[in-house]
């Protein structure tokens, strides 16, 4: 591997990246720098995050009574509909590409991404498809109202007529984001294949790394299918085409099919770089190197090969024959034997440490703790006659959001504050972070165990009103609905106070091992003076080995530039 | 190997299994009284997974929260832990245990189902080779299904043979229902949470299905694929009564004149209105008339 071409591009002078709060506007420029893109993922998929969870907040204020009471019912299937799409191709895809982008070519020791301008194309795409979603609010007939599946043929029905209705909006929402997302795929898997610095093999590479390029691996042969999807559904819908019309013969399962094919595999999109956080951040806060490495870097790639081959599950009550469905059975509880050996993993990297309970170490093990009950409900979706019972149930909504927000938005959290000093330059306030932790942890489990027992007991999903047996259950869920939202307030003025005005955070704060920590807070413009060369593993906790053959040079280098 | 590790786990795995077990017997609670033949298997696996399911959450928290509370690092303690890398032993163990887990909960599942003989709705077109044998005592092979027709947003039933509609169904007790479900307009589900069955209705195929009702009692059947607006609303009673109960009914039924079946949506729709309400909306589609039927129900 040759970094000769990028080293002649180094510049002399190595100005802080992305720099100080006066410099603030660049994050709205069409800046290539990656580490600059990736605070602007970051940012901008939390402002959709707050919009989507405010959405939420009125779901379970509608949901908080048995009758339909709060909004029109058009109005609160408006509501979960954009409530689902916003949090994932608006919140949980952008802001874990903002993490890759930002924390990939620091750990692999690269200046930069492969293609930095698709890089920023990528980006800049998410407020362009984010302001059209977002605009189908203020057309006549309001948004789609057809779930964030817009299965046909309910998606297909358009009450007002119009050519541009909310549904259309929609689609054309999504397709651009599933473009934007494979502009970013080619991008950080070319980077992780073809950037790593001299001696950073395969397995000398961060798990995260691993599994961000596991996920993305996942973008590349899984988004494809959902935009030929999506652009079947416009047809279908704008010009009366009939791929999954049955009026006009066509098949609407077949858009199922389509549609979980990539939407399935997904949600490894988002879990993967999830684990990988964990995996990161456990070894530093338990001061131990990660157990079985190469098992669980190589898990990551087995989770991807078999997420292509699961997505029937979702459909064991829709047109699927017996044989379908033992079979799609059978591959997707195999899923637990590869997340299972990065579970054990990081219980025994845990087990005997010298564990520091930080705020990340915190939001990370609440987060495997969320996990866990997530992955123990999914095997037992996955049990087809159970499955037959529950699916499209409540039960389903209280284990995706156990795997979404109790697992993947708190490991999120844990990486913003375990990479926060690296991005600001700044340390955020601990006991802040703390309380943020105990609300959020105490408003995922308030507000999502209970709507296990009320889809056991048959709510559907998707229900603006329901019987008032399952009254009890959805006033618990509300009130921890409410305790989330209330949750945000913490972070944000930790994030903001500490941006502003927080201790200036030296280059390693965590002690931990990691290329990224060998670079300033912020790190120079693009990041290694000298290209290192890597001589051990990632995780040398206790063994007192250096990480680069240049590690005193660059750790001198980086305390004098924060000096 | 360490003998007292052995005797320490055994005991931890002492307290863990009645707890599991009783766990387990807890989880038939969570679930409606069981009303059909297949809601008794389904709630027998059940049963099992949350077993299942409790020992493993058990054991990984129970771990965890053993080191979080006695391997912490004092607040000036910067050194670090043992640096073990892995175990190859344990990996594997780890790797074959979920492995044979795997195996055998899909193995249990798949008894379970074949057991249940749900027809799927491909069944329909290689009849005889269903899947399973019929639990309880079949109506006889020529018995003609009960026509469901599903509409944005009412149920409606069709009993062929004694040419009775209603918006209730009604079914024998301890007799295979044969149901033949349509739709006329969008994707619905056949869902009584009582029964355990579920089956999406899907507009341009015909879908057969069967269950066994086996307790007398009301339940409710719910729309659940989501199907619109009205989606919610979109509900019927399922009455389960004694086969010489159920003939009566049906003679009673066929001699009623035909008249405006039950229909919740569109009579909410029909106050909306013309009470102009004041909540904001969107242009809905319009809900389905009230089918003409023999009997209304409630």
């Amino acid at each position: 591997m040759t970094n000769l071409s990028i080293d002649a591009l180094a510049p002399n002078r190595q100005e802080p990246s992305p720099g100080e709060p006066e410099n603030w506007w660049r994050f709205f420029t069409f800046s290539t720098d990656h580490k600059v893109i990736g605070i602007q993922y970051i940012v901008t998929a939390f402002v959709f995050f707050l919009i989507g969870g405010f959405l939420a907040m009125v779901i379970r204020g509608e949901l908080i009574t048995p009758e339909a009471d709060l909004v029109d019912r058009t109005v609160y299937n408006a509501l979960f509909t954009m409530h689902g799409t916003i949090m994932l191709f608006m919140w949980t895809f952008p802001v874990l590409n903002g993490l890759a982008n930002y924390l990939v070519p620091l750990q692999i020791g690269a200046r930069d991404m492969a293609f930095p301008r698709l890089n920023a194309v990528a980006f800049w795409m998410v407020p362009l498809f984010g302001v059209i979603l977002m605009a189908s609010f203020l057309v006549p007939g309001g948004p789609s109202q057809s779930g964030w599946w817009a299965y046909p043929p309910v998606s297909l029905q358009n009450p007002t007529g119009n050519l541009i209705n909310g549904q259309f909006l929609w689609i054309l929402a999504v397709a651009l984001s599933g473009i934007s997302s494979i502009l970013g795929a080619v991008n950080i898997v070319t980077t992780i294949i073809r950037m790593r610095a001299p001696g950073m093999t395969f397995f000398k590479m961060p798990v995260f790394c691993w599994t961000v390029a596991a996920a993305q691996t996942i973008q590349l042969f899984g988004l494809p299918a959902l935009t030929a999807g999506a652009v079947m559904l416009l047809f279908d819908l704008t010009v009366g085409t009939s791929f999954f019309n049955p009026e006009t013969g066509g098949d609407p399962v077949l858009y199922q099919h389509f549609f979980w094919f990539y939407s399935h595999p997904a949600v490894y999109v988002i879990i993967l770089p999830v684990f990988g956080v964990f995996s990161e951040l456990f070894p530093v806060y338990a001061r131990k190197p990660l157990f079985g490495y190469h098992f669980v870097a190589i898990s990551s790639f087995v989770i991807t090969g078999l997420s292509a081959i699961v997505w029937v599950h979702h459909m064991f009550a829709s047109g699927t024959p017996g044989w379908m469905r033992m079979l799609f059975m059978a591959s997707t509880m195999l899923i637990s034997v590869p997340t299972g050996v990065k579970i054990f993993a990081w219980v025994a990297t845990i087990w005997g440490g010298k564990i520091k309970l930080t705020t990340p170490m915190l939001f990370a093990l609440g987060g495997l703790v969320n996990f866990l009950f997530a992955g123990i409900t999914g095997i037992m979706l996955a049990s087809v006659p159970f499955d037959i019972h529950v699916n499209n149930t409540y039960f389903v909504v209280g284990h995706f959001h156990y795997v979404i927000y109790g697992a993947a938005v708190m490991g999120i959290y844990a990486a913003i504050y375990h990479w926060f000093p690296k991005m600001t330059g700044r340390m955020y306030y601990e006991g802040l972070g703390k309380l943020h932790f105990v609300l959020t942890f105490i408003g995922v489990n308030l507000n999502f165990l209970p709507m296990h027992p009320a889809g056991l007991m048959g709510m559907p999903r998707r229900v603006a009103s329901y019987d008032p047996e399952f009254a009890f259950w959805n006033v618990l869920a509300s009130l921890g609905g409410f305790l989330l939202g209330v949750s945000t307030l913490p972070f944000l003025l930790n994030m903001i106070s500490a941006w502003v005005q927080g201790d200036k955070a030296p280059a390693n704060p965590w002690r931990a091992i990691g290329l990224e920590w060998l670079v300033a807070s912020p790190p120079p413009h693009e990041n290694f003076d000298e290209i290192p060369t890597i001589i051990a593993e990632p995780y040398g906790y206790g063994k007192n080995e250096p990480l680069t053959a240049q590690q005193a040079a660059l750790q001198q280098l980086a305390s004098t530039e924060v000096a | 190997m360490n003998f007292r590790l052995i005797l320490k786990l055994a005991a931890v795995a002492g307290i863990f299994t009645p707890i599991s077990l009783w766990v387990g017997q807890l989880s038939y609670s969570w679930m409606p009284e069981p009303a059909s033949a297949e809601a008794l298997l389904v709630d027998n696996l059940f049963s099992f997974l949350t077993t299942l399911g409790t020992f493993i959450f058990l054991g990984v928290t129970g771990t965890l929260l053993y080191s979080v509370l006695f391997q912490r690092a004092g607040k000036y303690d910067e050194s670090d832990g043992p640096p073990i890398e892995g175990n190859l032993t344990l990996e594997i163990v780890w790797t074959a245990i979920p492995l044979l887990l795997v195996v055998w909960i899909a193995g249990y599942s798949y008894k379970i189902y074949d057991e249940m003989g749900i027809l799927g709705p491909m069944e329909h077109m290689h009849r005889g080779e269903a899947i399973a044998a019929p639990l309880v005592t079949q109506a006889s092979p020529e018995t003609e299904p009960i026509e469901v027709h599903a509409r944005q947003w009412v149920w409606e039933f069709y009993y062929p043979e004694a040419g009775v509609t209603s918006t209730e169904l009604h079914l024998p007790n301890n007799t295979r229902a044969k149901l033949a479900l349509t739709s006329e307009d969008v994707l619905h589900g056949f869902y009584v949470p009582a029964f355990r069955v579920k089956q999406d209705v899907i507009p341009g195929s015909k879908i057969d299905f069967e269950f066994t009702p086996i307790r007398e009692g009301t339940y409710r059947l719910r729309d659940s694929q989501y199907s619109g607006t009205y989606f919610a609303a979109m509900q019927a009673n399922v009455v389960v009564e004694s086969p010489e109960a159920y003939q009566r009914w049906l003679k009673e039924a066929a001699a009623n004149p035909p008249q405006p079946g039950l229909n919740p949506s569109y009579d909410e729709y029909q106050v909306k209105v013309e009470n102009r309400e004041n909540r904001p909306g969107w242009k809905t589609v319009l809900p389905a008339p009230a089918p003409l039927v023999n009997y209304v129900g409630s």
